[in-house]
């Protein structure tokens, strides 16, 4: 790992979206209040199924909406409880601890204005901070920055000069007129399981020979179910176990716990944006013991190494994990779930006033989903976001209402968040 | 004229780098013209750069260095063996040292710890950003920066070009008459020199600038090659090399397995000794250029497929690549190989035959053989059974994505792990063209496009770049798969991983 910020190198344009972004100061009036608060913020690219990362299981339609797909308190892999009413993804033991140790927030049902269902569309809207498709020049995170005011610039002993670069890969969330400075892991994102996938799929209807050749490939294997009466045979997707799991695993904890060191360290940057891919399940989902839970206890991992490398400055961190929206509330065809709109976002750090979920719940009974399909979003995800900017990195409100999240006055900025 | 986007999309992938931005639409209304076109265009084929080192300049700015950095290593041995000497000097004077001696040992040696003091600090403060230098790095010699640059050129030259028939043409005929970057420093001004001239010329040209270029020369070994009767073959005790003459008559001419018989080569290799280079050592200003050179020459008439040369010298040479160069089985190997290269890996029977003829009734004339290609019915099937090979892939990449100017590293590099590294080929029959060789590289491809696709993707439409790749061409199982990808990243992976990118 290379240990700097710095100007991505020709080896570096082969890297990925796991890079760490971070503004190249450190904010002052915090500084001035004795405090010295980080901010990370992670996308989850495509779509989070918040109800398999948490799950209702204290509502009495839960397991007649999710069935077999049910996480649950009973059976052999009982999920985490979080109150009487929320339980967390058995995959997830390191946020469960932050959660009982008061250091890490649940906020379900929660979604962006938004209310189509395309990614790219969505993810816009998500780092945007705008309220609608169709601006996707700067992110929240960067506008929220120039809100700021700049202290100290951030040591970055490239090359013995200070560098900052708006890289090609930035995402949109840190893009802006603020200065950003880019490190990237030095390992490569694997190509997830997913996209191998989706993409065997459209070479087994149109290119057989080309099919066979990445079937040969990759590691296909049957999953024998966990459950013996798993429906038969109708999957049209094929079946697989997620073949590169510990490299997903080392890619996550890299780019997580490389992003970490350098919020922590004494002269680094305070506020930073990374994305991690591969939540779009539409096929096998494997909440329980499949490739969203493989998924989930990678992402667990990353947050673990955050907190590991943040050292002591964790009692100082925030860390935003979002998605651009939530899974359809039913289970798909393949057991699978398809685009939907409220989700959760977790955070973690010892910064917050943590240990609590919240929620407005709508409930998962036929009348209560949004369309007929999704989970209803009962919170605006910008009213937490702007919680945090202006209790953590002391964003002005009146800067959070008009630059950072424009026609957003329904959404006040939550209170309490903090510690 | 009607508008077929969908032969104008064929074209750019079948004959061309792949679209750009705008071209499926530009060709639509005359996709064949627009092919004929690029053929009669003035300098077709040449890369204007005049940055870049003939032949001989880079073997003798090659040479200097090697020369140069041996100097200076037996410089630095010497030193060591020196200092080695006065250290034993030194030790075996110690046992009669006297007081006054010691002492300015021992502050010698304070001086000595002080420095070293000094470099471990300077260690120290250089530990804590370790820099970010790639692993390895590969030293920068003018020999490995005049690489770059070749291959910068060449790229560009693809990436560039409207359409790119004429690069994909001088992208197969390199091949086919390839050389070794290995062995030779040469192999960038190779294909400027030797290849790219001829490459709508005529066949017999770049056959005679393929075999006597320094860098073929080297690479298959003729240089050394003497005639055992011979001046220089009897004198120094050298001899024949056939290497050159076999791969000529088998790779490059007749083709494998035809006519010719292990006496041909014999005579061939006979013919051709004295075909070499001045030598770099004696010749600053021309050393590393052809030289054709009597005293290494097999002396009297050599018989080659049952017709006698007499001994004219270099000319001898000439004549026999002028009569393989026009010989029936010589049209057929190219033409096959030719339609193979563009069309199927089984090749129509009536496409092969068509080409061998434009090739017999020419002479072997590539503007006309390019132009009957074209020309042909079979050509245009609609089915698309060559997989691209990777380096044109990744042009097409490139190209679909709007790059113009690219550095060097990436593609260099990219086209090395996915097995296909400029002008190193793994054997003199240059790059396979057979799909065989290409498809297990599938899952190295998906490897490269999602990792081009990270790195590209926020500044990228992928919608858009599917319009620019395959227009007509997506399936509809192509634009589901990218309209629902969860980031634009895979979306833009879908795109160039479509069999319909994939594929010729």
């Amino acid at each position: 790992m290379s240990a700097m910020l710095h100007v991505p190198t020709r080896r570096e344009l082969l890297l990925g979206s796991g890079a760490l972004f971070a503004w190249a100061f450190v904010p002052r009036i915090a500084r001035a209040e004795g405090r010295d608060p980080r901010f990370l913020t992670i996308v989850l690219r495509g779509a989070l199924d918040g109800l398999a990362a948490v799950a209702p299981v204290g509502d009495p339609d839960w397991i007649k909406l999710r069935g077999d797909n049910a996480l649950r308190l009973d059976g052999k892999t009982p999920a985490l409880p979080l109150d009487g009413f929320f339980a967390l993804n058995p995959a997830m033991p390191n946020l469960y601890r932050l959660y009982k140790a008061g250091q890490a927030i649940v906020v379900h049902a929660v979604a962006t204005p938004y209310r189509e269902r395309s990614h790219f569309d969505g993810q816009d809207v998500l780092e945007s901070g705008y309220a609608r498709v169709g601006r996707a020049d700067t992110g929240w995170l960067n506008r929220a920055l120039v809100g700021l005011a700049p202290g100290d610039r951030v040591e970055t002993p490239t090359h013995g000069r200070r560098s900052f670069a708006v890289g090609p890969i930035t995402p949109l969330v840190v893009r802006g007129p603020a200065p950003v400075l880019s490190w990237v892991p030095s390992r490569l994102p694997p190509v997830s399981d997913e996209t191998t996938m989706r993409l065997l799929d459209v070479y087994r209807q149109t290119d057989p020979l080309l099919a066979r050749v990445l079937e040969d490939r990759i590691n296909l294997k049957k999953i024998a179910g966990p459950d013996p009466n798993q429906r038969s045979g109708e999957n049209t997707g094929p079946a697989v176990q997620i073949g590169n799991i510990e490299q997903v695993r080392a890619y996550f904890a890299e780019a997580a716990g490389g992003a970490a060191k350098f919020l922590a360290s004494a002269d680094g940057p305070r506020v930073g944006a990374l994305a991690l891919d591969g939540w779009d399940t539409h096929v096998n989902e494997g909440a329980v013991n499949g490739r969203l839970s493989a998924l989930l206890g990678a992402l667990d991992a990353a947050i673990a190494a955050i907190e590991t490398n943040m050292g002591a400055a964790w009692s100082e961190t925030v860390v935003a994990l979002v998605t651009e929206f939530g899974r359809t509330a039913r289970i798909n065809g393949n057991d699978g779930t398809d685009h939907g709109t409220a989700t959760v976002a977790l955070f973690a750090g010892g910064a917050l006033k943590g240990g609590r979920i919240v929620a407005d719940w709508p409930g998962v009974k036929e009348a209560d989903l949004y369309q007929n399909r999704d989970l209803q979003p009962t919170t605006d995800l910008r009213a937490v976001l702007k919680g945090l900017l202006k209790d953590h990195l002391r964003v002005e409100d009146q800067v959070l209402a008009t630059d950072i999240f424009p026609d957003s006055d329904a959404a006040k900025p939550m209170e309490g968040l903090l510690a | 004229m009607a508008l077929d986007p969908i032969e104008a999309a064929v074209a750019l992938h079948r004959f061309g780098f792949g679209p750009r931005a705008g071209s499926i639409a530009a060709l639509a209304s005359d996709p064949r013209g627009a092919l004929l076109s690029e053929l009669d265009r003035p300098n077709a084929g040449q890369i204007a750069n005049a940055g870049l080192m003939p032949s001989g300049q880079i073997s003798r700015v090659a040479f200097e260095f090697n020369q140069e950095r041996q100097a200076k290593e037996r410089v630095e041995a010497r030193r060591k063996e020196a200092e080695k000497q006065e250290a034993a000097k030194r030790a075996a004077e110690g046992a009669a040292m006297d007081n006054g001696a010691m002492e300015k040992s021992m502050e010698a040696k304070s001086m000595e710890a002080k420095s070293m003091e000094a470099k471990s600090m300077e260690a120290k403060s250089m530990e804590a950003p370790a820099p970010a230098a790639p692993p390895n790095p590969p030293p920068q010699t003018p020999m490995r920066e005049n690489f770059i640059r070749e291959g910068k050129a060449h790229y560009d030259a693809a990436i560039n070009a409207e359409i790119g028939f004429v690069e994909r043409l001088v992208w197969f005929w390199s091949n086919h008459f390839c050389v070794n970057a290995d062995t030779t420093v040469m192999a960038g001004a190779y294909e400027r020199e030797a290849i790219r001239p001829h490459v709508l010329g005529r066949f017999v040209d770049m056959l005679l600038a393929a075999e006597s270029h320094p860098a073929m020369l080297i690479y298959l070994d003729n240089a050394q090659s003497t005639g055992p009767n011979s001046v220089a073959g009897i004198m120094r005790n050298r001899g024949l090399n056939e290497n050159l003459a076999r791969e000529i008559l088998e790779l490059h001419t007749l083709g494998v397995r035809t006519v010719y018989t292990q006496e041909d080569v014999t005579s061939f290799a006979k013919v051709i000794t004295g075909w070499t280079l001045l030598t770099t050592d004696t010749n600053p200003h021309h050393g590393g250029e052809f030289l054709y050179h009597p005293r290494m020459h097999e002396p009297g008439a050599q018989t080659v497929l049952g017709k006698s040369y007499r001994d004219t010298g270099q000319e001898q040479g000439r004549s026999v690549l002028t009569d393989l160069a026009r010989h029936p089985a010589t049209a057929k190997h190219i033409a096959t190989k030719l339609a193979r290269h563009f069309i199927a890996d089984e090749p129509p029977a009536a496409l092969v035959e068509r080409l061998t003829q434009k090739f017999t009734e020419t002479e072997g004339d590539l503007w006309e053989v390019s132009k009957a290609l074209l020309a042909a019915p079979e050509s245009w099937a609609p089915e698309r059974a060559k997989i691209k090979r990777p380096s044109e892939w990744y042009v097409a990449m490139r190209r679909a994505a709007g790059f113009s100017d690219s550095p060097p590293g990436p593609i260099l590099q990219g086209t090395n792990r996915l097995g296909e590294p400029l002008w190193r080929p793994p054997a003199p029959r240059g790059f396979s063209d057979d799909n065989g060789a290409w498809l297990d590289g599938l899952a190295h491809r998906l490897d490269s496009a999602n990792a081009f696709a990270q790195n590209t993707a926020a500044r990228l439409d992928p919608n858009a770049v599917m319009e620019t790749a395959l227009g007509p061409l997506a399936s509809p199982e192509t634009r589901q798969a990218v309209a629902r990808a969860e980031s634009k990243a895979q979306a833009l992976t879908f795109v160039l991983m479509a069999p319909e990118f994939q594929r010729r």
